[in-house]
């Protein structure tokens, strides 16, 4: 198995790309990631995308091939390309393919790419086909709704550590604090407490404010083995671990319902992987798509008891300036979440950070970084851990 | 909405038509054919649950896509069954009523139309149980 | 002695007040509770239609009184509002209390006295041997259109009989039916709300035919009104019944305990099913019960039954809510929630 690195990031704006089709939002973050790595498309040896549901958002199935087709790589180099799906944590997938085709030797220059174009149908069917993350036979069918699950999560938690209604909100603020200092992120605006507690309820006890967005995005990365890197760029960044576990697919099948086994999984795997602990990471990108997954994730991953995570970041633990960053990219719920990139875009924050590029949200003295990206209520999670070289 | 699909389920969802792992002693609802603990060695046999059981966990549905959004506000909750196995289904009962460990019962209820000319697909969603 | 096994009743939760219909349509609604005999009705909740409704009854008629699926040989169910037009409620009953597939089932349409045909069908089919048991159901979710007088009274509600030969909780003497072709209150094809005679639907409807199967029913029986110990005729308000009853000579003591239109409003193909649920709820062994059904079009089906020991000893009726249990769980809508329940307001197609 050689060592990966990571050669070449590349970001849409996220956001309603009214003007945007699907497979230009794909195309232009692959060719960004191609210029950041001064890569031609010749050189790239095999293709993995993650996308939740193009069947559903835009009819389209087959992405693997459409997104190499609109590359300009179908045609000419015929290069393998494949779709990978796994609700949010699609992006997740694909990444973790790359590393691994490139680590087994199979290839040398992989691109992971993930995007979604929610845009195109209404609000309605965008909860419905997001509802596909769950178990429709026997979550969706009864009209539970995906934030009604994550609120079933925060209510239980709220109910065994006693986790204020307030100290959840924080962590909206906190994010939405960092997003405005992301220039591709949805919302680049700071919000207050009161408006997160004042916004509408979408499921009890869960507000508007609460629930990471609707958006259009891509997201795309290159990989190499470690020993080439520097052929292409001056600032490789390796890959330490790459981790994907799975749970029970509903809610209510799980061992513990506000404790997501598939992170403590995929995050015991990790740092085995990199031969790390907890205190060697400097910042992590976690999957927020509800305020109370951001808690849930600190202490799913170890960095702190269960039940501890609102304290923490009530008092700052994991603001930008803290001692443990939590989503320095302004997160899901400030960013944006188009699903099937949200995995790609963490692993692009990541890099930028430790680059030491990430200016006007730059962690101080980042070393090494983490990412957790999740499917549906904790069905799948991938975890990557990555270091300065 | 798929005829078959639902259709295939309908005994299930009615009268809360799981199965049993003789081998091990688990129950599940929704049924499953192969038993997670025991895997081929699991001897699974159809269970038919008794319909009570408390709420682990709820949340009120306040915005729902079509056509739950006629419905909404209502709560959904996570119940475990006397039997020890979890399910989701929502409760009737008003919104301040509803608390974790709330008893609840099984009832026969609509859950969702495919329009106004396509077929109801029925199930059970649970009341108090006082 | 082909008789009753086991009965159970279903009514939703919700009400409307006769008084608060009457403030949208700028009546009285004093004079009209007062003039109707009935102060409020019930309304089905949003998830809640003549298939759950027949089902609840049939489970809580399961609850009083252990029946072998195996053995329910036929199931019926009379309503006006069926879900659908075409594929019987009866099935879905059959699925959901386990007696399918080795069963005969259909649906039935006789206005008001739909659930008592059913019951005549099953006495049929049970005494002739070809079955061991049968289920009838009287349901409905009756309509009433905005504004018109039969608004006040349409309401929600069902009850269902298992009929069998063995340690019967109420023997059914004799039946008997009066029928004629009368378009006193009708409903075409595809149309929303029923149509009605106005006045037309008393004398030569409801008097008629009530008084017409009753009628036959003491001469074919030998009995006088004073031999039956409660009475139970068809409610569309408190009015028709307390006069007929009277008309025919049985008092107001005898009606009582079967007369829930008051606080339950007409629900129609339930009406008598629901009135004859109430009086076994309270029945002693030996009362004999006086039933006589009217439905619109129309037609009376009337019963002599008389209540056995084993309306003490074979079935626990607590095991199950009472009518009166049902009727006192109540919630309260305002119209505008009523109509939102009842699918009165236009919604985008």
């Amino acid at each position: 198995m050689r060592d990966v690195a990571v050669i070449g990031i590349g970001l849409t704006e996220f956001g309603e790309k009214w003007d945007t089709s699907f497979r230009s939002l794909c195309v232009e973050a692959g060719s960004k990631a191609l210029e950041d790595a001064n890569l031609d498309g010749d050189q790239i040896d095999e293709m993995f995308v993650g996308n939740m549901s193009g069947g559903r958002f835009v009819l389209q199935e087959h992405i693997g091939a459409l997104i190499s087709d609109y590359s300009g790589l179908a045609s000419t180099t015929h290069i393998p390309s494949t779709r990978t799906e796994a609700a949010c944590a699609s992006g997740g997938l694909a990444f973790r393919q790359a590393v691994t085709c490139v680590a087994s030797g199979m290839q040398d220059i992989v691109i992971a790419a993930g995007v979604e174009k929610m845009t195109d149908v209404g609000g309605g069917e965008t909860t419905d086909t997001l509802a596909g993350a769950a178990d429709r036979e026997w979550e969706g069918i009864y009209g539970v709704t995906f934030p009604s699950l994550y609120a079933m999560i925060a209510k239980d938690y709220m109910h065994r550590y006693g986790l204020t209604r307030e100290q959840l909100a924080q962590v909206a603020v906190k994010n939405h604090y960092n997003g405005a200092r992301n220039p591709i992120a949805q919302f680049r605006k700071e919000i207050s407490l009161d408006t997160v507690m004042n916004s509408t309820l979408v499921a009890d006890p869960l507000r508007l404010m609460d629930c990471s967005p609707v958006t259009d995005g891509a997201a795309a990365v290159i990989v190499c083995p470690l020993e080439r890197a520097k052929e292409f760029t001056d600032t490789p960044i390796k890959v330490l671990a790459t981790t994907q576990a799975t749970d029970t697919l509903a809610l209510h099948d799980r061992r513990d319902i506000s404790t997501l086994d598939a992170t403590v999984a995929a995050g015991n795997r990790a740092f085995d992987m990199a031969k790390l602990e907890r205190k060697d990471i400097d910042f992590v990108e976690v999957h927020d798509c509800f305020t109370i997954a951001e808690l849930c994730a600190i202490e799913d991953l170890g960095f702190c008891k269960k039940g501890e995570a609102g304290r923490l970041t009530e008092e700052g633990y994991t603001a930008l300036n803290g001692d443990l960053p939590i989503n320095p990219s302004g997160g899901l719920k400030s960013c944006g979440h188009p699903v099937g990139a949200t995995g790609v875009k963490q692993v692009c924050e990541i890099v930028e950070q430790l680059r030491g590029e990430a200016s006007g949200r730059q962690v101080d003295g980042a070393e090494i970084g983490m990412s957790h990206n999740v499917g549906g209520t904790g069905a799948t999670v991938v975890c990557n851990i990555f270091g300065r070289v | 909405m798929s005829v078959p699909r639902f259709w295939r389920k309908q005994p299930h969802r009615y009268n809360l038509l799981g199965t049993k792992c003789e081998t091990c002693g688990s129950y599940f609802f929704p049924p499953r054919t192969l038993c997670p603990t025991c895997r081929r060695n699991g001897n699974v046999v159809e269970y038919k649950f008794k319909g009570t059981g408390k709420v682990v966990t709820y949340s009120i549905v306040r915005t729902a896509s079509s056509p739950y959004d006629l419905e909404a506000p209502f709560p959904v909750a996570i119940i475990e069954l006397d039997e020890g196995t979890r399910m989701t289904a929502p409760v009737v009962c008003g919104l301040d009523e509803i608390y974790i460990g709330m008893p609840v019962k099984q009832t026969f209820r609509k859950i969702v139309a495919d329009g106004e000319s396509g077929t109801i697909v029925y199930g059970t969603k649970f009341v108090p149980d006082k | 002695m082909v008789g009753i096994i086991t009965y159970g009743a279903y009514i939703p939760r919700f009400r409307i007040k006769t008084e608060e219909i009457a403030r949208v349509w700028g009546a009285n609604g004093k004079e009209i509770a007062a003039g109707l005999g009935v102060m409020e009705k019930s309304v089905p909740d949003l998830d809640e239609d003549t298939i759950t409704i027949s089902v609840s009854a049939a489970r809580n008629a399961l609850l009083k009184r252990d029946v072998n699926p195996d053995d329910i040989g036929a199931i019926y169910v009379g309503s006006e509002s069926h879900p659908y037009a075409v594929k019987p409620t009866a099935v879905t009953v059959g699925e959901a209390i386990g007696a399918t597939p080795v069963m005969t089932a259909a649906d039935y349409e006789f206005a008001c006295k739909a659930g008592t045909a059913g019951i005549q069908t099953c006495m049929g089919l049970v005494k002739s041997g070809m079955i061991k048991c049968g289920l009838a159901i009287g349901t409905d979710i009756a309509q009433g259109a905005p504004g018109d007088a039969l608004e006040y009274t349409a309401a929600a509600g069902g009850a269902g009989f298992f009929i069998g030969n063995d340690d019967v909780i109420a023997e059914i003497n004799h039946t008997c039916s009066f029928t004629t072709d009368t378009p006193d209150f009708w409903r075409r094809e595809g149309q929303a709300y029923p149509r009605h005679g106005g006045r037309f639907s008393g004398e030569p409807a409801y008097f008629k035919h009530i008084q017409g199967a009753a009628k036959m029913m003491l001469e074919q029986m030998g009995t006088k009104p004073s031999d039956y110990d409660h009475a139970i005729f068809h409610q569309p308000n408190a009015k028709f019944p307390r006069n007929v009853s009277k008309m025919l000579g049985f008092t107001s003591e005898q009606i009582k305990p079967g007369l829930a239109v008051p606080t339950l409003g007409n629900t129609y193909s339930g009406a008598v099913p629901v009135g004859l649920s109430a009086t076994l709820d309270v029945a002693k062994p030996g009362d004999r019960i006086f039933v006589t059904s009217y439905g619109s079009g129309a037609g009376s089906d009337a019963f002599d039954i008389t209540v056995t020991d084993a309306i003490e000893t074979e079935i626990d009726r607590k095991a199950s809510p009472s009518v009166a249990d049902m009727l006192s769980d109540k919630v309260y809508l305002d119209y505008a929630q009523y109509a939102k329940h009842k699918g009165k307001i236009v919604m985008q197609s």
